[in-house]
């Protein structure tokens, strides 16, 4: 924690950066994110367990942008976002200074995404136990278990729409769900509205969502949607041997064509 | 009016039954400790009992997410109109705390400004609230500081307070909470030693919310929507899971043959909420839609229809994904030079 | 159901479809039921909701004077989902509507004073209901002056009627267009219209100035008014912004404390200046 705010505040007070976006005291034991322009305000960042929001959201919005270059402060699925968000020409290189953090809490310094990438790719990104047994409840239910499972699940729905803001991935200034000509999918919230909603988002995301959990955790209604992305992640892996976020260069499997690739599941 | 009676808690059950075989749905919330949410239920086994606050509020209940305005048939160059033939089941809202009972008469005040809505109206005529009174608060609830109070007795037709025996204190408060009284006058007892106030929460007031109201419109150009709203995503959960919040979505569904006019919850917080077809949107950025809902809940309707539209149910904080502490938000501009 | 559904539109058959310019087309509409026609009325200034059912509903004010019973007309630019279904309906299908909604032009206030209205490309449309109006009860004011400009000859509205009202000789109509934007048979005026104001200088002693136009135009129109003496009471617009369900309830078009579908569209000047810029 100390070396990331010692870094924060050499950041600001060289004019590197305009402003350090990272986790600080939030309500009662909770952290909230935090945009840090004064140096002293330094003292302010935290770093520990609790930092789970995936701040490569905040990258994109036009208001944070008009604070000027930022540094984010970035585990994981922060450095996975930054180069799937790279890949998709959303952010480039040298445009915001990545506070990397490691699993145990240190300050990796990365001079460019490629370097981001060469540290991604060391990692192991192959679902932790816990999540892969998340998996394997719904998977070794039958198909009609798993339909009602889901319908379970999304009759809580009220389209709040916190999944896709809470996203860095959910980027689309018009959404599917908000195009009217034709509208594509119902924004109402029934049971045909949410089903179109969510199986519409999981594909939109398919192979390119990083697993950063945030989708769930913003769901007022604790819906897992985390799983349908991390399932079809799962499947885009096992299918094109790709994962979201390793490389700023779009290899995107669901957008991109290699002779290589498999044609087994096409029948 | 109001009439103080003893209700056993083992009385609920025969209570609860009593309501259903008067042909009452009863909603009564229940869940997981961290999402307890109002479902229909037949019996109060189950019911959540340890909570401050449900997730969503009970406004699906007079106001839902998607209701069907009417239908329609196209043969040829005609249309045909089939208009809803409003029928909306007895309704019984159980264990709605004292802020939710309250956020009623502001839904109320929209939907009868001018034009009476009569879908609403006759949800709201056909429910009736017991209510229970809150013995804890958190630090997202400020209902003393709107208004309101653990213990408030508006919007409810009895309430109730528990008492440290488990069993209530029932309040009598209207004429509706009479109705549902005689369904089984042997469970409301006499209470002459049932207390109220030592079992109410203490929670203090933070601010003088007519001062709000009048500071609000002088900090329109402040730059502190900019500030407090850096951290917004710009998503509906504040809007959706509060009991007040009422702005609406008209969406037409239909195939060659016939479709439905709905009209569904929406938010001022969506980005596309004020746009014009021409492209132009006079609330673009986030700061100037997180500045109009909270000018219009605390300044615009209290001005044009004489409520406040918060009841300082916490709600938004406890959903809200980037932690926008609405009550600390609000403290902030009290602050506000 | 007992009380009326609010939401639930007249039904009216779409008599006549003019095309006034490009992408831009007036619709005359019956009401298909003869009792809910002899009771209908409105007032100049308020609008309605018009939908194509299955596609949704559009705000247009109506564009057709209250002294002209038995119709009722809007004219709209095709832009959108609901005003593209519009621009494809035929003569005879059904079209809804909802209203009227909304507040009126005083017209009453104003016996015995000119008027000046003022009006760019298709915001001619909002005040060409209460010019009718006035028109049809001319004996009570003195002056009426009608400045209309649009971008070109082409996108000039209502072109019969412009014709109409340059033949009467109670009317005084001042036609522009943009510089770049006349024909070789261009008869009228060749400029923006608050250039074409400040260059005919209508007297603004005992008048009422009626503005409706671009954002642009209104911005330019407004400094000239001032400088000719009008005040902000005695200046008129009508605010078409974003609404849904006309009816105060939906929250959309709240600007300020105002809800332009109840305490306007039609606004003065000296309403607007208290309004917050987001409209």
């Amino acid at each position: 924690m100390d070396q990331l705010r010692k870094k924060a505040r050499e950041l600001l007070e060289s004019g590197a950066v305009k402003t350090v976006i990272g986790y600080g005291q939030g309500s009662g034991k909770a952290v909230r994110a935090v945009f840090i322009r004064q140096p002293e305000q330094t003292e302010k960042l935290i770093l520990d367990e609790r930092c789970r929001q995936n701040l490569a959201v905040y990258l994109l919005k036009p208001e944070v942008k008009n604070l000027g270059k930022p540094a984010v402060v970035a585990r994981l699925p922060v450095l996975r976002s930054i180069l799937q968000l790279a890949a998709e020409s959303q952010l480039a290189d040298g445009q915001m200074v990545i506070l990397g953090i490691s699993p145990d809490g240190q300050l990796l310094d990365f001079a460019s995404l490629k370097a981001v990438a060469d540290y991604v790719s060391a990692q192991s990104l192959e679902l932790p136990p816990p999540e892969r047994e998340q998996l394997e409840q719904i998977e070794k239910k039958s198909p009609a278990e798993r339909w009602n499972f889901w319908q379970e699940e999304f009759s809580r729905c009220v389209k709040c729409y916190a999944c896709r803001a809470s996203c860095p991935l959910c980027y689309c200034s018009r959404c599917a769900v908000e195009c009217n000509q034709p509208q594509w999918i119902s924004s109402a919230s029934h049971a045909r509205g949410n089903l179109e909603w969510h199986l519409v988002r999981a594909m939109h995301l398919a192979g390119r969502c990083v697993n950063c959990g945030d989708c769930a955790r913003a769901c007022p209604v604790g819906i897992p949607l985390n799983l349908l992305t991390r399932k079809l992640g799962e499947e885009v892996f096992k299918d094109f041997g790709l994962r979201a976020g390793t490389t700023p260069e779009l290899k995107y499997a669901l957008a991109t064509f290699r002779p290589e690739d498999q044609e087994d599941f096409i029948r | 009016m109001a009439q103080a009676k003893l209700l056993k808690n083992d009385s609920l059950k025969g209570l609860f039954a009593k309501l259903k075989a008067s042909g009452r749905r009863i909603l009564a919330p229940r869940g997981k400790p961290e999402r307890i949410l109002f479902e229909e239920v037949s019996s109060p086994e189950g019911m959540a009992s340890k909570y401050i606050q449900t997730t969503l509020s009970a406004k699906s209940a007079v106001f839902p997410r998607c209701e069907e305005l009417f239908q329609y048939r196209f043969e040829g160059k005609d249309v045909k109109i089939e208009d809803r033939q409003l029928d909306p089941p007895p309704t019984v809202i159980f264990g709605l705390r004292p802020c939710d009972a309250s956020s009623f008469a502001v839904l109320n005040a929209v939907f009868s400004w001018d034009y009476q809505d009569a879908f609403f109206k006759s949800r709201l005529k056909n429910t009736a609230v017991i209510g229970i009174s809150c013995r804890e608060s958190d630090q997202y609830c400020f209902c003393t500081s709107v208004g309101g109070g653990p213990g408030d007795t508006k919007g409810s037709d009895i309430l109730l307070t528990r008492q440290d025996s488990g069993d209530y204190l029932a309040e009598i408060l209207t004429a509706k909470g009479q109705e549902l009284v005689s369904l089984a006058p042997e469970l409301f007892a006499p209470a002459p030693s049932a207390e109220k106030g030592k079992f109410l929460a203490q929670v203090p007031a933070h601010f003088e919310v007519k001062e709000l109201s009048q500071k609000l419109p002088r900090l329109f150009d402040s730059g502190i929507w900019v500030e407090q709203s850096l951290r917004c995503l710009g998503c509906g959960a504040c809007a959706f899971v509060c009991p007040t919040c009422v702005c609406f979505d008209i969406q037409d569904e239909a195939d060659r043959e016939a479709g439905s006019r709905l009209r569904c919850w929406d938010s001022c917080g969506f980005s596309l909420f004020t746009l014009h077809t021409s492209g132009h949107n006079p609330r673009s950025v986030q700061s100037q839609r997180w500045r109009q809902r909270l000018m219009h809940k605390f300044s615009y309707f209290p001005e044009r229809l004489e409520v406040l539209g918060c009841v300082g149910c916490g709600r938004c904080a406890r959903s809200c994904p980037a932690d926008m502490n609405l009550l600390e938000h609000l403290q902030a501009i009290m602050e506000a030079p | 159901m007992a009380e009326p559904n609010i939401y639930k539109p007249y039904l009216m058959r779409l008599e006549q479809i003019t095309e006034e310019a490009p992408g831009v087309k007036t619709f005359r509409l019956l009401f298909q039921n003869e009792e809910e026609s002899k009771n209908f009325s409105f007032q100049a200034g308020q609008f309605g909701e018009y939908s194509v059912l299955g596609e949704g509903e559009s705000t247009f004010c109506i564009a057709s004077s209250p002294t002209r019973k038995g119709y009722l007309e809007c004219t709209f630019r095709q832009m959108g989902r609901v005003t593209t279904a519009l621009a494809n309906r035929e003569v005879g299908d059904t079209i809804g509507f909802r209203g009227p909604y909304g507040n009126t032009f005083p017209i009453e206030e104003w016996f015995g004073k000119n008027l000046l209205y003022i009006a760019g490309g298709i915001a001619l449309p909002p005040l060409r209901c209460v010019i009718w109006n006035t028109l049809d009860l001319r004996d009570k004011y003195q002056d009426i002056t009608i400045l209309y400009g649009a971008r070109t000859v082409a996108d000039l509205v209502y072109k019969q009627e412009l014709q109409e009202w340059e033949k009467r000789g109670d009317v005084k109509l001042i036609t522009t267009v943009d510089p770049g934007g006349e024909t070789p048979e261009w008869k009228g005026q060749i400029g923006f219209v608050p250039a074409i104001l400040e260059k005919e200088a209508p007297v603004s002693d005992n008048t009422i100035a009626l503005v409706c136009g671009p954002p642009i135009m209104i911005k330019l129109t407004l400094p000239v008014l001032k400088k000719l003496g009008f005040t902000p009471e005695n200046t008129f617009t009508t605010l078409e912004n974003r609404m849904k369900c006309g009816l105060g309830k939906c929250g959309r078009c709240n600007v300020g404390k105002y809800y332009v579908c109840k305490d306007g569209p039609v606004f003065t000047l000296a309403q607007l200046n208290e309004l917050p810029p987001e409209y």
